[in-house]
C-alpha cells in the first residue's frame, strides 16, 4: 500500500509539474525561423582593403556588430554565429521588415572619405583619402557644440595620415562616401593632428547618429556576401507549425494508445514517463535557450521513435519472462536486467553518431546533432530509469499479479 | 497480440535476400550515375521560391508574369493554394525583393512567400559536409559495436545501414522526388533509427549465443534464428509506431518537410527489415566461415 501510494505519488506530482509549467514553457520555446516566419542568411567575409585579411578577431567583431544591428532594428533575439574561418550565420525570426534589415546588414561595405583634389573639374570627388579602417572602430559619435548644434566625432587610427590629408586639405571638402553615395561633403576647417576631429553641419540629431553609425559600421574591416539565404513568410512559417502540431498531437495519441491497449500496465507506465520525457525534453530546450527548427523536430520524431522502442524493449523482455512461467517481481527483475543492457548498448551507439554529428556538422546537421542528443540522454533518465522505478513500485505493492494486467494470456505461459 | 513466426527461417532465405540486395545496390548505383538525384536548390544553387496564395492564381497568368521579370531559367509548378518556382541563377536579394513585390501587387497582396537562396560553393560543402559526418559515424559504430560485442557484428551493422540509407537514395533517385536540406536529416533520421534497431537484435544473439552449444552450423542457424523471432515483436511494434509518426508528419505536416517525412517512412521500414534480413544473417554468414569448416548436416527442408 505504501508503494502504491508512492507510485500515485510520484505520478501527481510529475503531472502537476507538467501542468503547471507546460504552458509557460511552450510559450517560452523559442521557435526557428521556419516555423515563425524570418530569414536566415550565411555570409562570407571578405577583407576589403587588398592585402587584408580575415582573422577570427575581426570576424568575432563584424559578427557582434551584425548583432548590434539587428538588435537596434528592433527585432527579438538574433542569432549571429561565427562558422568557419570566414563566415557569419544570422538568423533573425518573426520579422515583418526583412529588407529593411538585410540592407542595414550589407550597407557599411565601402566607406570612403574622398577629396577633389588633382581630379578633373567635373570629375567630382575622384580622390579616395581615407577607407573605412581608417578609423577607429566603433569612436564616432554624436556630440554637442555651445549652440547644441549635432557634431559627429570621429577618430583615425593613423595620425600622421590624418594631418597630411588634414593639412592638403584645409578650406577644400572632404566628401563622405557609403557605397559610393555622397552622404556629406564638410570643409576642413583647419589641420588635425591628434587624430580626433568633428564634422558638423548636421541639421538634425537622427542624421548626425546615422552618419556616426555609418561611420562605426564602415570601420568594419570586412566586406560581405550573401551566399546562402532562405526566408520564410510569417503566414507561411505559421501555417507550417499548426500543420506540424498537428501531426505530433495525432501521432501522440495513437502512439499512447497502442502502448496502452498492447502493453497494458507496463503500457500505462511508459505512457506516464513519454508524457515526462517530452515535457523534460522542453524544459532543456527551455534553459540551453535553444530555437526549435525543422532539424529539432526531425531530431524529436526520432527521439519519440527511440523513447517507444525503449519501453517496447522492456515490456516485452518482461512478457517473456512471465511466458517463461516465473512470477511476475522475478518477471520484472530479469526483464529489467536484460533489456537495460539491449538499450544501453543501442543508445550509446547513437550518441556516437549524435557527437560525431555535432562536431563534424554545420548549421542544419548540428541542429539536428543537439536536440538528438539531448533526447538520448533524456531518454534514458526518463523512460529507463523513471519507468522502472514507477513499475517496481507497482509490482511491488502486489496489487497487480494477474498476467493478463501485462499483455499476458494465462494460456502463453509455460510451466517453469 | 503476439506475432508467431518461430518456425521462420531467416537464415535459409539469406541467400535470395543477399543477390536481390545486391541486384538493389547495382540498380542504385546505374539509376544514380544515369539519373542522378533530382537536387533542389541546397545543393544545385540556384534560387527556390514557394508562394502561398489565399486565392486561386492562374498558372496560364503566372509564366507570362515571370518572364517579364527576366529572372533567367526557371522551372515552375503550381497546386491548389501554391506555387513553386525554382530558380536556375541565384537570385540577389534585389531581385527577390522585386519578385515578392510585383507579385504581390499583381496577383495576391496576402501571398506569403518562402525563399531560399544558395551559392553554388555552398551547396557542394553542405553534401560533403554531411557526408563526411556520416562516414566518421560509421566507423565511430565500427570501433563501438567492435568493442562492446565483436567485429563481426560491427561489419553486418554497417552494412546494413549503409544498405538502408543507400536504398532510399536510390528511390529518391528513380523516382525523381527532390532532395533538400531536410533530406540529409532524413538520412541521418534513419541511420540512428537503423542502427537502434540492429543493435537491439544482435545484443539477442550475443545472449543467446552465451548459452548455446555450438557443434554443428545448424546450432548457430538455430541461435539466429531464434533470436530474430524472439525480437520479432518489439521489431514490428517499434517500426509501426515510429512509421505512423513518420506517417502523420507526412499527411498532417508542412508542405517543406513532406519529402523529409517520405524519406523516413521508406527509411523505416527498410530499415527494420535489413536489421532481420541482411544484417543478421550477413553476421551468420561472417561467423560461420570462421569457425573450422565442419561438415554441415543435411538441413531438413522444414
Amino acid at each position: 500500500m505504501k508503494r502504491l501510494l508512492t507510485f500515485v505519488f510520484v505520478v501527481v506530482v510529475a503531472f502537476g509539474a507538467i501542468a503547471w509549467t507546460s504552458p509557460h514553457l511552450l510559450d517560452q520555446t523559442k521557435l526557428g525561423l521556419d516555423l515563425k516566419g524570418g530569414f536566415e542568411i550565411l555570409y562570407e567575409a571578405q577583407p576589403l582593403n587588398e592585402g587584408g585579411t580575415v582573422t577570427k578577431e575581426s570576424l568575432k567583431e563584424t559578427a557582434k556588430s551584425l548583432e548590434k544591428r539587428a538588435n537596434k532594428t528592433g527585432v527579438a533575439e538574433p542569432e549571429v554565429t561565427t562558422e568557419g574561418s570566414n563566415r557569419i550565420r544570422v538568423k533573425i525570426a518573426g520579422v515583418s521588415n526583412e529588407q529593411e534589415i538585410r540592407d542595414k546588414m550589407k550597407k557599411p561595405a565601402e566607406l570612403e572619405f574622398r577629396s577633389a583634389s588633382g581630379c578633373a573639374a567635373d570629375a567630382g570627388y575622384c580622390k579616395v583619402e581615407l577607407v573605412g579602417s581608417d578609423f577607429v572602430e566603433g569612436a564616432a559619435k554624436v556630440e554637442y557644440n555651445s549652440l547644441n548644434e549635432p557634431l559627429i566625432a570621429i577618430q583615425v587610427k593613423d595620425k600622421a595620415k590624418f594631418a597630411e590629408i588634414s593639412t592638403r586639405l584645409v578650406g577644400k571638402n572632404l566628401a563622405i562616401f557609403l557605397d559610393d553615395d555622397m552622404l556629406s561633403d564638410p570643409v576642413v576647417q583647419q589641420p588635425l593632428t591628434d587624430g580626433n576631429a568633428t564634422i558638423s553641419g548636421q541639421r538634425t540629431i537622427a542624421e548626425a547618429k546615422d552618419l556616426a553609425d555609418t561611420i562605426n559600421l564602415g570601420a568594419l574591416p570586412l566586406s560581405l556576401t550573401e551566399k546562402y539565404t532562405q526566408s520564410v513568410g510569417a503566414t507561411l512559417g505559421q501555417k507550417s507549425l499548426e500543420d506540424t502540431a498537428l501531426a505530433g498531437i495525432v501521432a501522440s495519441i495513437v502512439i499512447l494508445l497502442f502502448m496502452l491497449i498492447f502493453y497494458r500496465l507496463p503500457g500505462f507506465i511508459a505512457c506516464i514517463c513519454l508524457l515526462v520525457f517530452v515535457w523534460v525534453l522542453l524544459a532543456v530546450f527551455w534553459m540551453m535557450n535553444a530555437t526549435l527548427t525543422l532539424p529539432g523536430i526531425a531530431a524529436f520524431v526520432l527521439g519519440i521513435g527511440i523513447a517507444v522502442d525503449t519501453n517496447i524493449i522492456t515490456a516485452e523482455r518482461i512478457k517473456d519472462e512471465i511466458r517463461n512461467g516465473k512470477s511476475i517481481a522475478s518477471s520484472l527483475r530479469s526483464g529489467n536486467k536484460n533489456s537495460f543492457r539491449t538499450v544501453i548498448d543501442a543508445h550509446i551507439t547513437n550518441i556516437i553518431v549524435g557527437a560525431v554529428l555535432y562536431f563534424i556538422g554545420q548549421g542544419t546537421v548540428r541542429g539536428f546533432a543537439v536536440v538528438h542528443l539531448s533526447s538520448i540522454i533524456i531518454n534514458i533518465a526518463t523512460n529507463l530509469f523513471l519507468a522502472r522505478f514507477l513499475l517496481l513500485l507497482v509490482v511491488k505493492s502486489g496489487r497487480f499479479n494477474k498476467p493478463s494486467y501485462y499483455g499476458v494470456k494465462e494460456s502463453e505461459i509455460r510451466a517453469l | 497480440m503476439r506475432y508467431k513466426f518461430s518456425n521462420l527461417n531467416f537464415v535459409k532465405i539469406a541467400r535470395p535476400v543477399f543477390i536481390s540486395a545486391i541486384v538493389l545496390v547495382l540498380a542504385g548505383i546505374v539509376s544514380l550515375s544515369i539519373f542522378g538525384l533530382n537536387y533542389g536548390i541546397d545543393f544545385k544553387s540556384g534560387s527556390s521560391v514557394d508562394i502561398s496564395v489565399s486565392k486561386n492564381v492562374e498558372k496560364a497568368q503566372v509564366e507570362p508574369f515571370l518572364n517579364s521579370e527576366e529572372f533567367g531559367k526557371y522551372t515552375f509548378t503550381s497546386g491548389e493554394s501554391r506555387i513553386s518556382i525554382r530558380f536556375e541563377e541565384a537570385l540577389t536579394d534585389v531581385q527577390q525583393k522585386k519578385l515578392e513585390s510585383d507579385f504581390k501587387e499583381k496577383f495576391d497582396a496576402k501571398a506569403s512567400f518562402e525563399v531560399n537562396i544558395v551559392d553554388v560553393d555552398i551547396a557542394k560543402e553542405q553534401e560533403w559536409n554531411a557526408l563526411k559526418g556520416i562516414l566518421i559515424a560509421c566507423i565511430g559504430i565500427v570501433i563501438y559495436v567492435a568493442i562492446r560485442f565483436e567485429w563481426r557484428f560491427a561489419i553486418s551493422a554497417v552494412a546494413s545501414l549503409i544498405f538502408v540509407a543507400f536504398m532510399v537514395i536510390t528511390i529518391f533517385s528513380i523516382f525523381r522526388l527532390e532532395v533538400n536540406l531536410p533530406f540529409i536529416l532524413a538520412i541521418l533520421t534513419i541511420i540512428g533509427y537503423s542502427i537502434n534497431d540492429t543493435v537491439v537484435i544482435f545484443d539477442r544473439i550475443r545472449e543467446n549465443l552465451r548459452f548455446a552449444k555450438l557443434k554443428t552450423d545448424s546450432d548457430l542457424t538455430d541461435v539466429v534464428n531464434k533470436s530474430i523471432s524472439q525480437t520479432l515483436t518489439r521489431s514490428i511494434n517499434t517500426v509501426v509506431t515510429v512509421a505512423f509518426a513518420a506517417v502523420c508528419l507526412f499527411v498532417f505536416g508542412s508542405e517543406s518537410i513532406k519529402m523529409f517525412s517520405l524519406a523516413m517512412i521508406l527509411g523505416l521500414l527498410i530499415g527494420a527489415a535489413s536489421s532481420i534480413f541482411i544484417a543478421s544473417p550477413l553476421w551468420h554468414l561472417l561467423r560461420r566461415k570462421a569457425k573450422p569448416h565442419q561438415k554441415a548436416k543435411p538441413q531438413s527442408a522444414s
